[in-house]
């Protein structure tokens, strides 16, 4: 039997797949902060992790998989889930017994799709065409300016720190949720959702503050 | 108090139901609120009006057979009770109260407020139990030791009544709290160890087939339970549910 031919295998595979995004964005934010503290090294991560065989042909494919399964994943979840209550309540609740967050994830999940669909826009088409398509010289130095670049529209900002604000309300939940998909619950439970709380309000507000930081410099 | 009551009417699982709205005067507010219902009941049959169905046993939150959705949550707006025990001191006079079935494509509507529930009967019957050979020496319960704590958490799990709040609560309507919850009263006791890793599929599997939602972790379960079964159950069956996948 498949993982995701039960409800508990698709519950895990949701929980792996989001924690692998986690994984990626903790990343991803730990370069991006470079940013703001030295142009030089934001240049040379970003050159590393745009020429590294590894990085470009094996890991870049991985999380490409990894985010488009856990979106259509959670769309087939959600489409599951409407199917099994075919007559509404004229009174439901939720807000008695359940958080905004994790009642409506597949709302925040829709903006925080649409927010990639911009950034892949934004950047890894440019990226792509740039190295693969027009096969332009190397350039070690051209990163950070197409990084300021995008943050000069006051417009993208703005898109950006409201994505962010979802993904802030999409992590509050689904991050601790997934420890609790994959069976942990036990003593550390409260550390797991203090910790949760601090990544999804730390991390969401330091992309902004990024973005805020290239648009007001 | 005098309250409007805006209730589920459905002649029987194949018509299709509405809201119908009711009066109902001087409900004292040490009633409960089956005991409320009754008096409606009474009201509507002198009019010449179908009483309302709705189902209840013991009337004091052990059986689980009542199961009304009270102003949006399963059991109505106290903790820790079923409808039996929800009292009418919780309302206020000239409240509107609003009370519908248990929904869920699993538990189809029998008559107005009653909904069938054997989906969990086939669910327990999958692997809710534990096998003993009855050929005259069985062995004494008593003679194996058991951890405090095992069985303490084996025994909150055994409370569950299996009303179904946890179902009518989620807004997936998934069965997660009550599988898990028959899962672990077996899974952390060692007479029901032999079987656990068939259990655990054979209960998952059968409530997929019951067409529950998936759970998604929202912790509604929990709060509306009547019970308090915690959430703990299902990481645990989580954990089963993984650890028997991969034994295959």
């Amino acid at each position: 039997m498949t993982l995701t031919a039960s409800s508990i295998g698709r519950k895990v595979a949701m929980a792996l797949s989001g924690i692998f995004l986690v994984l990626f964005l903790t990343q991803h934010f730990s370069i991006n902060i470079l940013s703001v503290f030295s142009e030089n090294l934001f240049n040379e991560v970003s050159h590393f992790m745009g020429n590294n065989p590894i990085v470009q042909f094996i890991l870049q494919p991985i999380l490409i998989f990894g985010v488009l399964f856990h979106f259509i994943m959670g769309f087939v979840l959600e489409l599951q889930n409407s199917k099994s209550r075919k007559i509404k309540y004229s009174s439901y609740k939720g807000s008695a017994n359940a958080s905004w967050m994790s009642r409506n994830m597949i709302y925040s999940g829709i903006v925080i799709l649409s927010f990639l669909g911009l950034h892949f826009y934004d950047f890894w088409v440019p990226e792509m065409n740039y190295k693969y398509v027009e096969v332009l010289p190397l350039d070690p130095n051209r990163y950070f300016g197409e990084l300021v670049h995008k943050f000069h529209s006051p417009f993208r900002v703005a898109i950006y720190a409201l994505s962010f604000i979802f993904l802030s309300l999409h992590l509050v939940h689904g991050f601790a949720s997934s420890f609790q998909s994959m069976g942990i619950n036990n003593k550390y439970s409260k550390t797991i959702k203090s910790f949760t709380t601090f990544f999804s309000v730390v991390v969401p507000l330091g992309f902004i503050f990024i973005a805020l930081f290239h648009h007001l410099n | 108090m005098n309250l409007t009551l805006k209730v589920w009417r459905q002649a029987n699982s194949e018509s299709k139901g509405k809201m119908e709205t009711y009066q109902i005067a001087d409900v004292s507010p040490d009633m409960s609120f089956l005991e409320m219902m009754d008096v409606l009941n009474e009201q509507l049959m002198t009019q010449g009006i179908d009483p309302i169905a709705f189902d209840h046993d013991c009337r004091e939150g052990i059986c689980g057979m009542c199961s009304m959705f009270i102003n949006g949550e399963a059991h109505g707006p106290d903790r820790l009770v079923t409808t039996c025990q929800l009292h009418m001191r919780k309302f206020n006079n000239g409240d509107t109260i609003t009370i519908e079935p248990f929904r869920a494509k699993a538990f189809p509507v029998i008559k107005d407020l009653t909904v069938d529930r054997s989906a969990f009967d086939r669910v327990q019957q999958a692997g809710g139990f534990v096998s003993v050979n009855t050929s005259g020496n069985t062995q004494d319960a008593n003679a194996i030791p058991i951890d405090k704590h095992d069985a303490d958490k084996a025994f909150d799990a055994a409370t569950c009544i299996g009303c179904g709040a946890c179902v009518a609560t989620c807004k997936n309507a998934s069965a997660m709290l009550f599988v898990s919850a028959k899962v672990s009263q077996y899974s952390l006791l060692p007479q029901g160890k032999v079987e656990a890793t068939e259990r655990v599929m054979n209960m998952v599997k059968q409530m997929d087939e019951e067409g529950f939602g998936n759970c998604t972790n929202t912790g509604a379960c929990e709060v509306e339970c009547p019970k308090g079964i915690s959430l703990e159950n299902i990481a645990r069956m989580n954990r089963e549910y993984l650890y028997a996948s991969l034994k295959g």
